[in-house]
């Protein structure tokens, strides 16, 4: 059974009053939540000299991730189809203007004035038709291509996604570049289960030094084993496959040992099996003459 | 919702090909104080489309903007501080914002625009 919330509802139904609350109150959810975000505005590379960017929020639900740009001094705009998030964004007072809007549809801002875009955990619902009127590609193509137009050049966009398998996060690269984008995917902890992320980094504007994807977190020596590929644009996409080195097991020449045999005994003997004595006899070598 | 975002909103229905300004029907109009950062306002003042910021804030009734802005206007603190007043602190809590081409009007609720279209309308 998958837990994936984009396989049981539509993002308006899914998000209503009491998961809007419950999402917004649980401190593990925010505290993730405010990890990504500070990693996507790290993958924006605004330039640092203290002025005030105006960055746009796809998917801003409760406003957990805009916390996080007005921490950093940014003013910025949200956009989610839940009425039921922004409703908690309201009372939570963000500082950040909100629009009750589908991406699906496009972004309705005009073309060149936003500096930056952050999206966390929300581009992969584009993938789902919902509604008989819905095509995902198409969806994805107004998507990004509004994006493209309202973004002032050379600006980035980071979208922190969990695509749901390799088609997926095809689907999304390839919307993203046939909208003119630049850029790919950085994978953080590329060997972990849980800590796996991935971002798609994308830039507005000619390939250059300053669109080259940034390196992911903790991909270590083994990142030889990354399969990279170019596409016709020679944008490189970064992905990577998931061996892991195999856990070597504990074994000596001797054997595992009187000890490790008597603590395996009792966890046995609480699991409440019927197990052998210990005695002078447990775990003893035989005799090679034996 | 603030000026600036007005200033950002475009109508984005099928078929329409210059959705702004949007206009503003006003029913309530709150101001809520933001701290004043000149140089935001000097890397915002070229993105912002002048006409359409003074036409929105003399609907949400602040008519304190001059006609015409340029560059050399920046360096009075007195004009930025008008500017931010509008950018900024005037928020449209209620009323709605119509399509300059459709009539079409997208409903502004505890300061929230629906911007959600029609299925005949994307």
């Amino acid at each position: 059974m998958s837990s994936r919330p984009e396989s049981l509802a539509p993002p308006e139904i899914f998000y209503d009053d009491a998961e809007a609350r419950k999402y917004t109150s649980s401190s593990r959810i925010i505290q993730i939540q405010a990890k990504l975000s500070e990693r996507a505005l790290e993958l924006l590379a605004l330039p640092d000299d203290g002025i005030p960017r105006l960055l746009l929020d796809i998917g801003c639900g409760s406003g957990l991730s805009g916390e996080t740009l007005t921490e950093n001094g940014h003013l910025w705009v949200g956009v989610d189809i839940s009425q039921s998030m922004l409703d908690i964004a309201l009372d939570r007072q963000v500082e950040g203007d909100l629009l009750l809007g589908d991406m699906g549809q496009g972004l309705a801002i005009r073309p060149g004035v936003v500096d930056g875009a952050i999206s966390i955990s929300a581009v992969q619902w584009l993938c789902n038709a919902d509604k008989s009127s819905h095509e995902p590609r198409l969806r994805l193509k107004a998507f990004f291509g509004s994006l493209h137009r309202c973004l002032s050049r050379g600006a980035r966009a980071v979208f922190q996604v969990y695509p749901e398998n390799l088609a997926q996060r095809e689907l999304i690269l390839r919307s993203a570049m046939h909208a003119g984008f630049a850029g790919g995917v950085v994978v953080d902890y590329p060997h972990s289960t849980k800590n796996r992320k991935e971002y798609l980094v994308l830039t507005c504007g000619p390939p250059s030094l300053s669109t080259a994807t940034p390196k992911g977190k903790g991909e270590d020596g083994e990142s030889g084993s990354d399969e990279e590929f170019s596409d016709e644009e020679n944008q490189t996409i970064r992905t990577s496959d998931r061996h892991r080195p195999r856990k070597k097991q504990k074994t000596t020449k001797k054997g595992k040992g009187r000890e490790w045999l008597l603590k395996k005994k009792e966890q046995m003997r609480r699991k409440g099996n019927t197990v052998p004595p210990d005695t002078k006899y447990t775990g003893r070598k035989r005799k090679s003459k034996f | 919702m603030r000026l600036l975002t007005h200033n950002m909103l475009s109508s984005n229905i099928k078929g329409v090909t210059n959705g702004f300004p949007l206009g503003i029907e006003v029913e309530k109009v709150i101001e809520k104080q933001v701290d004043f950062n000149p140089d935001f306002l000097r890397n915002m003042f070229a993105k912002v489309e002048w006409k359409a910021l003074v036409d929105a804030a003399r609907t949400m009734g602040y008519a304190e903007l001059p006609e015409e802005a340029d560059l050399s206007m920046l360096e009075s603190d007195d004009f930025l501080k008008r500017f931010h007043h509008a950018l900024l602190e005037l928020h449209l809590e209620e009323g709605a914002l119509v399509c300059p081409e459709t009539g079409r009007k997208f409903p502004v609720n505890k300061g929230i625009p629906n911007m959600l279209l029609l299925e005949d309308e994307v």
